[in-house]
């Protein structure tokens, strides 16, 4: 095992794991985060996205070891008390049946948004095709973005 | 009520009930909804002097929005703010058994329940009041009585321990003020901020992370581990092999995914062809099984004579759910005869039987507890996945186990909805009127579901040492059905009509209840047929329903959503289909707009249009969701999805090896809700699955000339259809 200083939500946050764990139990089960989340660790699905320094990555197969960047995950957008703009859309659209992939959707959303601040229905649609959604909110996800981006800009 | 009770006298389970119960005539009256298997009011509801309301249901939030329409009701019967009503779902300490929250069911059963217990709830109040106040004439603000008396102070004085009468009537839809309203889900925020909202994100002290190694293929037995070199990795606490089962625990979870690789590496199984052929000799195989037909139906009635018959075999493939998330548990062993669960199971009680059955407990050693999963499409692994939690737990020494599939152990291992055969035939008279009709089908079991009464359903129990059996597997009775769910075409007047099923319990792969059990595919078949029908009559095939639909609000839905899609007899590229869900449930027509690319085959749904009755609607934008992603998921089923196997193994072990329709490919959904405020609840959230299939079979054939009668309907099928 060896000493990394990730950069978490703002914070410094030294956890002690194998230069191979992949980022996502660090921030699941050291970081105690519970917005990424495990759907398949082979990066098919997107339910385990964070941003690393602004750019959505698959936190399943990044080693902990290459996340020497500004991570954020959903928990820095935002609380419930103190929602992000993208969070509240979501909530406002009711963008999800069991939320299982939004976290991955929110966190893309923010990384396309910050390329593309208005961007069109197809462009979204384009950049959360790699992110799987199976109770099939996706046309309230396209919506709840479309939201958030109109209220950022 | 009396609409209700009639419903209930033609299911088989009450028909059983009566069968053996021979003192029926002194049992007590039949209470609405759930409230009759779970009597007392105070397993509903409890007033607390801290101004709080808290409802108890054994129906559990899937993400469907239970949790919010059964708060909605009971604001509605109490009179208090949404505000104030908290609610604990699914425990087996807490909660009232409501067995399986499946079938559509929640807010018929639940619903009913609290909605009853409130009202009468509320009475008691009143009645305490009125003594007090010295007056009848009682008005109720959010819990405050005439301005001066609140429930909050009569909670001390209120017995809600005792038997409910059902008398009390509830509130008329005018009087409601949250029924009927898109009230946003309490469920939502949590899970948009990083809330701890699924078993997932349960932690408990001394935690571990177990992981399970499977056998490679269904009939493999395990030969020989390399149990002293994983016991040797990093962090492994403990390994357990029995049987052919075997799982290992970390302190960490890459620990515990880094000794399940290791572990599966070392391993060598005895594996045999136990696998069915893919492809059209599947079913080939299913009609030869030999299993004979249970006539389900037989009416016959004057008629025309026939002066065209048709006839059509329809198939569709195993289905997998694919969760997004993989099946979660998190066990501990309080001490050797007491087992904690929290699960995502759909029935914590059903699964704390099954649980106590493998380990040899009485039920009451078990205590379940519901926390939410991955998205719930029927009968998932969770159950499973609790079992191996549990049996990991035993050789943790008292540490809690939380333990996740991985995506492969998901794919292999959890049980799939049937592949099924469907012939239809049928005869018009020279008007082109339907004279006959027949509906034949081969099935597996649909309902394998734990909550039995000697042994266990779970998938782990039959890979122990000494595997643990399970009750005869039988067929869910109709009118609901199983196999022959929506097989009787139930909404539209024919004089002679025949439904006969194959139900064949072997099943080489494990099956059980995905959305819709055989509905799906038995109105996929039935209304692709009924197109068949309409163009050899030479009809619209929206008219030509309408020909023979009688029931008033079957017809509304139809021509609800004829009228949205801006349907237009003659050629077009929309398909349409209708079903009543259950035959007894909510009423649902859709109809789907198609592109067809000729030379790659593939089939795009550009927008589906639908109108759906579900009797009173408590929250307008559930029901929506709810008929919006039935159609999405069924879209994806339909045009995508096949579980892929070889004679021995089965091939689909990843999203690769199983794509589901993606963002890009989703259609525009437009939803009518038909809201019904003075008629009883339907269940909504199968409703749209089976018509969704047909309405895109039917659009292709409209618009191509082809029809295309086995699913799915990938670009290769449809490219060689066309050709």
């Amino acid at each position: 095992m060896a000493k990394y200083v990730l950069k978490v939500n703002g914070a410094a946050r030294e956890v002690s794991v194998d230069a191979d764990t992949p980022l996502l139990y660090v921030l699941r089960n050291d970081l105690e985060l519970n917005g990424p989340k495990f759907g398949c660790g082979l990066a098919q699905c997107g339910a385990c996205t964070v941003l690393l320094d602004g750019k959505a990555v698959r936190s399943c197969v990044t080693p902990v070891s290459a996340a020497s960047g500004a991570i954020e995950t959903i928990e820095g957008l935002g609380s419930v008390d103190k929602l992000h703009p993208l969070q509240k859309a979501f909530i406002e659209e009711q963008a999800c049946q069991c939320g299982y992939c939004g976290n991955g959707m929110v966190m893309s959303a923010k990384a396309l948004l910050a390329s593309n601040p208005r961007p069109t229905n197809e462009e979204i649609r384009k950049a959360l095709n790699g992110h799987l959604c199976r109770c099939a909110s996706h046309n309230r996800i396209v919506r709840a973005v479309q939201r958030a981006a109109k209220e950022m800009s | 009520m009396s609409s209700r009770r009639e419903f209930l006298k033609t299911t088989g389970a009450l028909v059983i009930l009566f069968s053996f119960d021979k003192s029926v005539a002194q049992s007590p009256a039949r209470l609405p909804g759930s409230l009759n298997s779970n009597r007392m009011l105070n397993g509903w509801l409890r007033i607390d002097p801290d101004g709080t309301v808290t409802l108890f249901s054994g129906k559990i939030e899937l993400g469907q929005g239970i949790g919010t329409a059964l708060a909605q009701i009971a604001a509605d019967e109490l009179d208090v703010d949404l505000k104030r009503i908290s609610l604990v779902q699914g425990d087996t300490v807490l909660t009232p058994n409501e067995g399986q929250t499946a079938g559509s069911q929640s807010v018929q059963n639940s619903g009913t329940a609290v909605r009853y217990a409130c009202a009468e709830a509320r009475a008691m109040l009143l009645s305490a009041a009125a003594a007090k106040l010295g007056t009848t004439d009682l008005k109720v603000v959010d819990g405050t009585i005439n301005g001066t008396l609140t429930y909050w102070t009569l909670a001390g004085e209120l017995d809600l321990k005792k038997e409910a009468t059902g008398s009390v009537k509830p509130k008329p839809p005018s009087e409601h003020k949250w029924v009927g309203k898109n009230v946003p889900r309490r469920d939502i925020p949590k899970k948009f901020t990083g809330g701890a909202a699924y078993v997932q994100d349960i932690r408990l002290p001394g935690m571990v992370f177990g992981r399970v190694v499977r056998p490679p293929s269904p009939g493999a037995t395990l030969v020989s581990i390399n149990e002293k070199q994983v016991r040797q990795l990093p962090g492994v606490i403990a390994l357990v092999r029995d049987g052919n089962f075997l799982a290992v625990a970390a302190e960490r979870e890459e620990q515990a995914i880094k000794a399940r690789a290791a572990l599966a590496k070392g391993a060598v199984w005895k594996e045999s062809a136990t696998l069915p052929p893919e492809g059209k000799a599947l079913y080939e195989q299913l009609m030869a099984s030999g299993t004979p037909a249970q006539v389900m139906l037989d009416k016959s009635g004057a008629a025309a004579a026939p002066a065209k018959t048709l006839d059509a075999r329809y198939t569709r493939p195993f289905q997998a759910h694919g969760s997004i998330g993989p099946s979660c548990a998190v066990a501990v062993w309080e001490n050797e005869k007491k087992l904690r669960v929290w699960t995502h199971s759909q029935g914590v009680y059903p699964l704390r039987g099954d649980l106590a059955n493998v380990f040899g407990l009485e039920p009451a050693a078990v205590h379940c507890t519901h926390a939410e999963g991955s998205g719930c499409y029927g009968h998932n692994g969770a159950d499973d996945v609790a079992l191996d939690a549990a049996l990991l737990a035993r050789a943790t020494r008292g540490r809690p186990v939380k333990l996740q599939w991985m995506r492969e152990d998901e794919f292999m291992w959890e049980p799939y909805g049937s592949a099924m055969v469907m012939k239809l035939g049928g005869a018009l008279d020279a008007q082109g009127n339907i004279v006959s009709w027949s509906h034949e089908l081969w099935s597996h079991p649909h309902s394998r579901r734990p909550g039995q009464s000697k042994g266990s359903h779970t998938l782990a129990a039959r890979h122990l040492e000494k595997p643990v059996g399970a009750d005869p597997v039988g067929d869910v009775p109709l009118p609901a059905g199983g196999a022959d769910r929506n097989a009787i075409p139930g909404a539209y007047d024919i004089p002679n009509v025949k439904v006969s099923k194959h139900f064949i319990v072997e099943s080489p792969l494990r099956t059980s209840a995905l959305r819709t059990l055989g509905g799906y595919a038995n109105v996929f078949a039935l209304e692709s047929f009924m197109d068949e029908m309409a163009a050899a009559a030479g009809a619209d095939p929206v008219e030509f329903r309408l020909r023979h639909i009688k029931d008033p609000r079957a017809r509304a839905v139809v021509e609800a959503t004829a009228s949205r899609a801006g349907w237009k007899p003659g050629a077009g590229n929309w398909g349409f289909a209708y079903a009543r869900y259950k035959n007894v449930g909510c009423y649902c027509a859709v109809a789907a707009e198609l592109e067809v690319d000729r030379a790659s085959g593939r089939v795009v749904v550009k927008r589906a249009v639908s109108s759906v009755d579900v009797g009173q609607a408590v929250n307008p934008d559930g029901i929506v969701n709810q008929i919006e992603g039935g159609i999405i998921q069924s879209t994806s089923w339909t045009l995508k999805e096949a579980v892929s196997f070889d004679r021995t193994r089965v091939k689909t072990r990843s999203w690769a090896d199983y794509p589901i329709l993606r963002f890009e490919e989703v259609p525009q959904v437009e939803v009518v809700v038909l809201n019904q405020p003075d008629q009883p609840f339907l269940g909504v959230g199968e409703g749209s699955q089976g018509p969704a299939a047909a309405a895109i079979a039917n659009g292709i054939a409209r618009l191509t000339g082809k029809r295309m009668r086995d699913l799915p309907f990938t670009p290769a099928r449809v490219k060689a259809a066309l050709a």
